[in-house]
């Protein structure tokens, strides 16, 4: 019994080990999620954009939902100068979304619980995003850790609090989705350890809570993609209209 | 019994719980071995992900979107059209009806004065020959008004001669009697004829 809850992070090899020089590129169970849950992407996205009815069926209407939810979502945080990076967004939107979905399935693997994963997704957003400040604004774009109507003492003070949470914005990025998926799929691990333990007599507890964790789970699921989503439009925001 | 080897089991649980985290492998996470795969199938993947839906699949529901938009503004302009043809086919109606009704009273009225016109002719008529019946039937009415004193007072001298006769036995003189009864009568004239 007790299986290491830890037990289900564990990266392995499917299938022969691929080398590229001397670098290990083998496909495993990691990428083996991330290809069906890019895969599930397109192939709901591609049914629900196939045809145009007038009155959406429901696969189309999903589609066009969340099209227009992520939409609106950019709009509403960095306004219409961001409408060229809605798809960039709408990919990692989707994409986190359905890697946690699918990591909500017994036996599966959650891609985004592997603090590298989204520490790439945040460190390419966090230097696009800076690259995207310095075209729009030059070197301008530094007045970002100088805000204004702050006393002159305190300003050296201010500009390196400024300096430091911008560089830690990948860190915190990254480690907000994959500390929620890990903790969140560890604690239904461990409640699911403990309804075999407690048997038939006091299963049901640890079973009752693991039902609820996993609607929990669900929610976070959505939440944490919904998260990185907005996140990324406001650093996105910050980039293309600079209000300080 | 059952409990008790429960509780224990939970205990060791923690204890493995604990054991896992501080065992050699600790977080798979943080083990390097596959990090440059992982980075690597990631890049390929979301790559191929974003291009995909940026080049094909979002156009075509930003397309969707657009056309259905444009569809409903559509729609919604011809229904309002519409609105308006049938309001104005409703005002149209409405003036048939209204003029309908006003010719129907024009109608109702004309008809109504020729009758009445009509009634009053015919009455006019009927009044004309009832004034002639009763002036013929007053004209003979005075005729005889005025013949009949004559013949009363010839009836009279007539009976008289015949009672005198009858009573006396001798013929009377007839001129005598007709003055004593024309002089009777004009003395009850008055009484009957008279105002």
């Amino acid at each position: 019994m007790a299986t290491n809850p830890m037990h289900q992070f564990n990266v392995y090899r499917i299938g022969p080990e691929i080398k590229l020089g001397e670098i290990d590129i083998s496909f495993t169970n990691a990428s083996l999620f991330m290809v069906v849950s890019s895969l599930a992407i397109l192939i709901l996205f591609n049914i629900g954009s196939k045809k145009n009815y007038l009155i959406p069926n429901k696969i189309q209407l999903l589609a066009e939902l969340s099209y227009s939810f992520i939409s609106k979502m950019i709009s509403d945080t960095a306004g219409s100068k961001a409408k060229p990076y809605f798809a960039f967004i709408f990919s990692i939107f989707m994409f986190v979304l359905f890697c946690n979905m699918f990591g909500m399935m017994p036996y599966s693997f959650t891609v985004t619980s592997h603090i590298i994963v989204t520490f790439v997704l945040a460190t390419f957003i966090f230097i696009g995003v800076t690259i995207i400040g310095f075209i729009k604004h030059g070197i301008g774009y530094l007045k970002l850790f100088v805000p204004s109507g702050v006393p002159l003492v305190l300003m050296p003070l201010i500009v390196i609090i400024e300096i430091i949470s911008y560089l830690s914005r990948p860190i915190s990025l990254s480690v907000r989705l994959f500390a929620n998926m890990m903790a969140g799929h560890t604690m239904m691990k461990v409640f699911g350890g403990f309804v075999i333990s407690l048997g038939i007599v006091g299963g049901w507890l640890p079973l009752s809570f693991s039902v609820a964790l996993t609607g929990l789970e669900i929610l976070v699921a959505f939440l944490q993609a919904y998260v990185f989503a907005i996140l990324t439009c406001i650093y996105l925001n910050d980039a293309l209209n600079l209000h300080h | 019994m059952a409990n008790r080897i429960n509780f224990y089991l939970i205990l060791f649980s923690f204890l493995f719980y604990k054991e896992a985290f501080a065992s050699n492998e600790g977080m798979p996470q943080l083990n390097p071995e596959f990090w440059i795969s992982q980075i690597f199938w990631l890049t390929l993947v979301f790559g191929t992900l974003y291009v995909l839906l940026s080049k094909f699949i979002l156009p075509k529901i930003s397309n969707n979107l657009e056309t259905r938009k444009s569809q409903i503004v559509e729609n919604i302009g011809a229904a309002e059209k519409q609105r308006e043809e049938s309001d104005q086919k409703i005002k149209d109606y409405e003036n048939i009806i209204n003029e309908a009704k006003i010719e129907a009273k024009n109608i109702f009225n004309q008809a109504r004065e020729k009758i009445s016109k009509d009634i009053n002719n015919k009455k006019e008529s009927l009044k004309k020959e009832i004034d002639e019946e009763i002036k013929k039937a007053e004209a003979e009415i005075l005729d005889l008004k005025n013949k009949s004193p004559e013949k009363i007072n010839k009836i009279a001298i007539e009976t008289s001669a015949d009672l005198i006769k009858q009573i006396i036995g001798t013929e009377v003189n007839s001129s005598n009697i007709s003055a004593i009864v024309e002089d009777i009568s004009k003395k009850n004239e008055e009484k009957y004829y008279g105002n």
